[in-house]
């Protein structure tokens, strides 16, 4: 550091300790104005998502909102958080994006969500009851409005005979002598007010929740409408018992008692087909690692994961590094046309490369085939080791410009002095490179290669547009490929592709077990790089 | 230099917890899927008042139509109908995520094979059709009936069949036998097309594998299905056999995409192509009839019936307007041809279908499409595609040895079924 002029130093002090109320945010100046603008749209838009969120029930989102709004009103108002200031934003996001998403993630791993388990029990119970609410066969349909009388509804049918008879949820339909019929259907009954159509749509959940018993009789069945058009007769066959926790089979008397998994079992092991979700623990864990039908796979996709993310890895920087050194020297003409033009597959959204590369590289009518190769027909993506090739060679494609881009930076902010006291010093091309250039280059880039083998170790895109997984690993007995990473793995065992029955709780745990291994691999990594830094 | 590694180590962690996150598919969906489903309840409410809002989803073919049939209910009731355009591949999955939070539309167009999952999930509600149900056509009421119930408005049968290119063969074939011979006999590059693709199309292939007598499941007498393989066994494994014979004479050819295949028949490469109404677009400039599928085994080819519909969510605020909107206005005939125009399938409503029906080509899929099986819905069902595509390409270029490839193609699929069940 040069010595400070003696004419800046009075300025100067008083730059480095500036007495807080000088604050551009804490003056009544534009600073503040500017920020309480600023703070106001933030309050606004959290009071209106607080609201949302009340209006709508969801608790724990208006909690976090609440907790984040107070902190940043506390934060941006107060005068001693200086390093919040910068950092809430970012916790915010780090909140809402990351925190969330993976604890998210960690619940529904230890449940059983998917088919057959999708909501609550509640809502379990209400399917089960609506579907097995049966109407009555060879029943008429009746013409039927809905009634009112103060608070409770009544439904007015037209029987077969012409007679209107009306009946609400606790008394049975009983004929009424001097009601008003157009038209087939009740217009007026004496008593009772005609219900609106806007009155309707105003209470459809209490008139499709209601239902009319059509005599004392239970086995009657009883009255109830979907359009309030029209009403039909309904008999249940199951009913729920509030109290026990139970149902009933109305016909047979079988009772169904809840179970841990979330489903309504019988006595002799029947289940009713609507299940709830309910926390199993480790039952998804278990059944990655203990069922044989994907353990077995599971050891040849790890291998194959790593081996692609590392070769990934390899093959594109060794690439990208290579072009870089050669349109690093300045005897190459034209270096920034070459350069733009080597930077165009990053530009292509890679799952559209992919997809692209598929037909290039279909079999009989791909252009490799049929054009390069003058019509033969080589199995690039049906060949089980052609398809790891093109895997490889269509990322190495996809990724090297990414690298290339990189190691020029690398390159160029290499001092040209270190270059030259090597030479001075003795050291031949390939002795400057490698102990030289090679070195200082790591330091830069080798987190970004680390990072970039966590991308590839989950590079779902290129393997899920490019072969699908595919060729079909033939001795597996469930849908995997040879080219199936982890990640595309748990995308069609858990059926999210559509094959199989859906079962997130299964996908979530797999997923953080593929968390855990990058995880693992990155810290790992990361603590060898540090020994590259005291090179610097 | 540290700071640097310690970012990039945060940057490289994130990426990595990105990536994991995107595994847990549910999670993806319920945090982008929200905020959208937020504003079409916002737009829902501040237009009620008058006669409510309906919301429906539907896919690019059927917003028009929809809208269409709509704008009688609108004028009628005053409801609104706001139709939210989703992928159809989405639709599905998105369906059974968001019903159980409330969110979701009043209705979604669907198809009818989604029906155990959606029942099994419990997120969609029984229609009742009343005395409509008798004009509609019969298989288009059974495919979105489950135990005695109705879940769905049907509106389109779809099923495949063989178009023929008349200028190069004139004859409808009665046989497979027939079909190749013709096909030899026009001269084309293919005797027959059939799209099958790596994976296989095993929906294509269907109607040859019934011909062996090898339907995918048991079926009761009433028509469903019941979770009893029956691809199996002798008439299982004679279609393997034959596949393979088909395969190794270059009948059948798993280079052949979709795409390809039609572009090829486009081309007058082939008299003949296995395949739907979706087709026949694509076909202008050629005379064009639509026969039965020619029978392989000796047995009548039944290929599946898909039937189109409507759902009604099952936690839906306005359970009314949603019943009284299909029931009374998307099962007219003006509805249900105005859909039929947007997609080309025959319509399920039967008056409608007559009308449809003046159109040779829809008539065509319509004749065939009455000995059409409809595709089992059971959830069982979703267990099956993933072995039984893959099988059939397998055995078809070569790779597989055909008996041994679909013994083993029926047990891992029984280990699905048992590993689900």
């Amino acid at each position: 550091m040069s010595v400070q002029p003696a004419a800046g130093s009075t300025t100067r002090r008083r730059r480095v300790r500036p007495r807080p109320s000088e604050s551009h945010a804490n003056t009544f100046s534009g600073g503040f104005v500017a920020k309480l603008i600023v703070m106001a749209a933030v309050n606004a838009l959290g009071v209106y998502v607080i609201l949302a969120a009340w209006a709508e029930e969801s608790y724990g989102i208006l909690a976090v909102m609440v907790a984040l709004l107070v902190a940043a009103n506390v934060v941006y108002f107060s005068r001693r958080m200086l390093p919040m200031k910068y950092l809430l934003p970012g916790l915010a996001f780090l909140l809402v994006y990351q925190v969330f998403v993976i604890g998210y993630t960690g619940w529904v791993a230890f449940t059983n969500y998917g088919d057959g388990h999708n909501s609550t029990k509640a809502d379990a119970v209400e399917a089960l009851l609506v579907q097995n609410e049966r109407r009555v066969e060879g029943s008429a349909a009746y013409p039927l409005v809905v009634l009112g009388d103060g608070d409770e509804l009544a439904f007015g049918i037209v029987n077969a005979n012409g007679d209107v008879r009306v009946g609400r949820a606790e008394t049975p339909l009983e004929t009424v002598e001097d009601a008003t019929v157009a038209d087939g259907a009740v217009t007026e009954v004496p008593g009772y007010d005609t219900l609106s159509r806007q009155d309707i749509l105003a209470r459809q959940a209490e008139i499709t929740a209601l239902r009319v018993p059509v005599s004392d009789d239970p086995e009657d069945g009883s009255i109830r409408t979907t359009d309030a058009r029209n009403g039909y007769v309904y008999i249940s066959t199951l009913a729920y018992d509030e109290a026990a926790g139970t149902m009933t089979d109305t016909q047979t008397g079988t009772v169904y008692e809840p179970d841990d998994n979330g489903q309504f079992v019988s006595a002799d092991g029947q289940t009713l087909p609507v299940g709830w979700r309910v926390n199993v623990g480790f039952e998804n864990f278990a059944t990655a690692f203990g069922d044989a039908r994907y353990s077995t796979p599971f050891l040849k996709v790890l291998v194959w994961t790593i081996a692609f993310a590392f070769l990934s890895v390899a093959t594109t920087f060794f690439l990208g590094l290579f072009l870089a050194m050669v349109f690093n020297d300045e005897r190459v003409k034209g270096r920034k046309i070459y350069r733009t033009l080597l930077i165009l597959p990053y530009a292509f959204p890679g799952f559209l490369s992919a997809l692209l590369w598929s037909g290039l590289l279909n079999r009989r009518f791909g252009f490799v085939n049929q054009v390069l190769l003058g019509g033969a027909e080589i199995p690039w993506l049906t060949d089980e080791w052609l398809a790891k090739l093109s895997v490889l060679g269509v990322n190495l494609w996809l990724g090297f410009p990414y690298m290339f881009l990189i190691a020029t930076g690398a390159l160029q902010s290499i001092p040209k002095d270190v270059m030259e006291a090597a030479t001075i010093d003795g050291a031949g091309r390939v002795r400057t490179w490698w102990s030289v250039t090679m070195p200082l280059l790591m330091v830069s880039t080798a987190p970004l290669l680390i990072s970039s083998f966590a991308f590839n170790f989950n590079n779902f895109n290129l393997i899920y547009m490019l072969t699908g997984g595919g060729p079909r690993m033939e001795d597996a007995s469930v849908p995997i490929g040879h080219t199936d990473i982890l990640i595309s793995m748990v995308y069609s065992i858990s059926g999210l592709d559509g094959t199989a029955a859906k079962n997130y709780g299964l996908a979530s745990a797999l997923s953080i077990v593929i968390f855990i291994i990058v995880a693992t691999i990155s810290v790992i990594s990361f603590r060898k790089t540090r020994s590259l830094e005291e090179i610097n | 230099m540290r700071r640097s590694i310690t970012l990039a180590a945060a940057v490289g962690m994130t990426m990595a917890l990105a990536a994991c996150g995107g595994g847990g598919d549910a999670t993806d969906d319920e945090t982008t899927a929200a905020p959208a489903a937020e504003e079409t309840t916002e737009a829902g409410t501040e237009a009620a008042g008058d006669g409510g809002t309906l919301t429906v989803w539907v896919d690019e073919t059927r917003q028009a139509a929809v809208e269409t049939a709509a704008a009688a209910f609108e004028e009628e009731t005053g409801t609104a109908v706001e139709t939210v355009l989703k992928n159809f591949e989405d639709i599905r999955a998105d369906f059974n995520a968001q019903v159980p939070t409330g969110e979701g539309p009043d209705i979604t167009v669907g198809a009818h094979d989604w029906l155990g999952e959606l029942t099994a999930n419990g997120v969609v509600a029984p229609i009742e059709l009343g005395d409509k149900a008798a004009e509609f056509e019969t298989v288009a009421v059974e495919a979105f009936t489950q135990d005695g119930q109705v879940y769905g408005l049907p509106y389109a049968v779809e099923n495949i069949g063989l178009i023929r290119n008349t200028a190069l063969a004139p004859e409808a074939p009665a046989t497979w036998d027939d079909a190749i011979a013709a096909g030899e006999a026009a001269g084309t590059e293919y005797p027959i097309l059939i799209q099958m693709g790596e994976e296989g199309d095993p929906y294509t292939m269907y109607p040859m594998q019934t011909s062996f007598g090898a339907p995918v499941f048991v079926q009761n007498e009433d028509g469903s299905y019941s979770p009893e393989l029956a691809l199996g066994g002798e008439a299982g494994n004679a279609f393997a056999t034959w596949l393979a014979e088909q395969g190794a004479a270059g009948n059948l050819d798993t280079a052949v995409t979709y795409d390809i295949a039609v572009e090829a028949f486009a081309n007058g490469q082939s008299p003949f192509i296995i395949g739907g109404p979706w087709m026949i677009a694509s076909f202008e400039g050629l005379d064009l009839a639509v026969d039965p599928i020619p029978s392989a085994g000796g047995e009548p080819a039944q290929p599946f019936a898909g039937v189109q519909g409507f759902y009604v969510n099952a936690q839906s605020e306005n359970a009314i307007l949603a019943n009284d909107f299909l029931v009374n206005y998307m099962a007219t005939e003006d509805a249900q041809l105005a859909l039929y125009e947007a997609g080309d399938r025959p319509p399920a409503l039967t008056a409608a279908a007559d009308t449809a029906a003046a159109d040779p080509v829809t008539d065509g899929f319509r004749t065939v499409g009455a000995d059409a099986v409809p595709m089992p819905s059971i959830p069982e069902m979703g267990s099956v595609w993933a072995f039984w595509g893959v099988t059939e390409a397998g055995i078809v270029n070569g790779s597989l040895e055909p008996v041994a490839a679909w013994e083993k193609m029926v047990s891992d699929i029984q280990g699905a079924l048992d590993a689900a069940a």
